[in-house]
């Protein structure tokens, strides 16, 4: 695939591009702070698809990434001294090995069962962190103000960290697409609608289900480091939010599963929706109850999501929208 | 010389106490159609199920083009060459009929890339009469076609040895015909073919030989007549053999 001669590419950098340059028009540091949301979500959301989209498996704990790149990372800066840079990309690296290692066992589970595994090794991890005192316990680990230092002070290291997670987007979303044009993604693909004929058929199931799941962890495991050293700190139940994962799940299934653009599109709105609940005085966590009902409604009455509308009604679409 | 593509080397397959496939061998050889029949539950398909590697065999040996392949998992089998179709069909419902195709193309014995596995799927679309439906979705393919597809993506594999399984099941007598024109042209392009097949007229006029199964066990082998003749084989199908011959010659 000649990937510069893809126009979708060009809508991918375009876009990240955009979400990138959108804050630094007047200095806006709520709408940056939204903005990172966003991306966060988006990164969450469109790797998370990798497995849900287009391998099939329902990873109910994917947020155990997006914790342990931030454990990764504050260790490192706080313990070790490193820069952001090599931190998080260690954090990253170490993530999606576990990941693999993790996914040649339990990946051997189908369905509901591996769902069930998911919750439980976002939970039995969330549990060995908040004991584990190399890393804080549950009181987390605390990035010293000086770590801010290296990148010319808090305020300025704010703004590149927003870069850098917007950049992660982009990267979030072309690695969606590059995979869903590959060799590999069809591999993926098949094992989704069949996974007994597609071992028949040649694929490497074991190994691919591995490769996806162990690549689904990379960047959202860089993005919660850069999430969590612009918070400053990180702790076990902000790490591990299960309800986050769940959260993940919604946007991929409102946006549509196994499409690039899908999952993306329903981060974004589901940021807005809960940016909306969450300003209600009288109902915390309003947005979980909206969620909870959404998934229903979704599964119930348009499995494919905001994109499998749109191709019901514009066919001429999955031509070109991936 | 007649070189053999596939030996079943005393293969048992036991499921618990139950043994699916009983001490069962042949051999076939390059460039042969060999049917496998037996009565329901005979253990055919379980027997397909150990040859490309769904199954490991309780017992015995595979062996293919002179190499062992006994415990390989399928995915390993079909790239040397070994590609199978199902009983009950498995389409990859929710991709066109071309991607279906471009899979088999994709992880078979040649291991193409995308762009030439998508000419050889096109290629093979035109060979089992499927072009016209190329940008369909698998699943909303009727039975007949659905078949059709399963023989099109073994065939992508480019196998030197095809599994049919039940490819006629199911379809009516013009679709009957049709496939197995399809199948008359595989063998000709020199792919041999070891089928599964409950209907005889056609097992009996495509089979070069014929193994026969009951409960597990091989019951007999030899050609098409000789097999049709045998009164265990009469008595394995129809109970009676004295009855079945009476039935046979008021019939002629």
């Amino acid at each position: 695939m000649k990937l510069l001669r893809q126009p979708y590419f060009w809508l991918i950098v375009a876009f990240t591009a955009l979400f990138a340059a959108l804050p630094f028009w007047n200095q806006n540091i709520t709408l940056r702070e939204t903005l990172v949301l966003s991306a966060i979500y988006i990164i969450l959301a469109t790797n998370l698809n990798l497995m849900i989209g287009y391998t099939g498996y329902v990873n109910f704990g994917s947020i155990v990434f997006f914790g342990l790149g931030g454990y990764f990372t504050l260790w490192l800066i706080s313990e070790h001294g490193w820069g952001l840079y090599p931190a998080v990309l260690f954090a990253g690296a170490v993530t999606s090995i576990l990941a693999f290692l993790l996914g040649l066992g339990i990946l051997r589970l189908r369905g509901a069962y591996f769902a069930l595994a998911t919750i439980g090794i976002n939970e039995a991890v969330k549990d060995f962190v908040a004991n584990f005192e190399a890393w804080g316990g549950s009181e987390g680990i605390f990035l010293p103000f000086t770590a801010f230092r290296a990148m010319g002070g808090p305020a300025k290291a704010l703004w590149t960290v927003y870069l850098l997670i917007v950049l992660v987007m982009g990267l979030s979303l072309l690695l969606s697409y590059v995979v869903k044009r590959s060799k590999f993604g069809l591999g993926l693909f098949a094992i989704r609608e069949d996974e007994d004929a597609a071992i028949v058929l040649g694929v490497q199931a074991p190994l691919y289900k591995s490769i996806a799941y162990s690549l689904s962890a990379f960047l959202p495991a860089v993005a919660g480091g850069l999430y969590f050293f612009k918070n400053g700190s990180v702790v076990p139940e902000e790490a591990f939010n299960l309800h986050l994962s769940i959260e993940s799940i919604v946007m991929v299934m409102l946006g549509g599963q196994g499409t690039v653009t899908g999952p993306a599109v329903g981060a974004f709105l589901y940021e807005r929706l809960r940016g909306i609940l969450l300003t209600l005085p009288s109902l915390s966590n309003f947005h979980l109850v909206i969620a909870g009902v959404l998934l229903l409604l979704i599964i119930l009455f348009a499995p494919g999501g905001l994109m499998g509308w749109l191709y019901r009604v514009w066919p001429g679409l999955r031509r070109g929208l991936e | 010389m007649k070189r053999p593509i596939l030996e079943v080397d005393h293969v048992t397959k036991a499921f618990g106490g139950l043994l699916a496939v009983n001490d069962v061998s042949f051999t076939m050889y390059q460039g042969e159609i060999l049917g496998l029949i037996g009565p329901n539950g005979a253990g055919k398909t379980t027997l397909f199920n150990v040859i490309n590697g769904v199954y490991k065999p309780t017992k015995g040996r595979i062996v293919f083009d002179g190499e062992e392949i006994t415990g390989l998992p399928p995915y390993r089998v079909v790239k040397k060459g070994l590609a199978r179709t199902h009983q009950i069909v498995k389409p990859l419902n929710e991709m066109t009929v071309l991607e279906n195709v471009v899979v088999g193309a994709c992880f078979g014995r040649e291991n193409l890339g995308l762009e030439p596995a998508r000419e050889v799927a096109r290629e093979i679309l035109e060979f089992v009469g499927l072009a016209d439906f190329a940008e369909t979705l698998a699943g909303k393919l009727n039975i007949a076609l659905k078949k059709r597809l399963e023989v099109a993506r073994a065939l992508a594999a480019r196998p030197k040895l095809l599994l049919l399984d039940e490819v006629l099941a199911g379809l009516n007598p013009a679709e009957v015909g049709r496939m197995l024109g399809v199948i008359r042209k595989i063998r000709d392009q020199g792919v041999s073919i070891l089928m599964i097949e409950h209907i005889m007229q056609a097992i009996m006029s495509l089979s070069d030989r014929i193994v026969v199964l009951n409960f597990g066990e091989k019951l007999a082998e030899g050609r098409p007549e000789e097999v049709a003749n045998d009164p265990r084989v009469i008595e394995a199908y129809l109970g009676d053999p004295e009855m079945a011959k009476r039935i046979l010659e008021e019939e002629s």
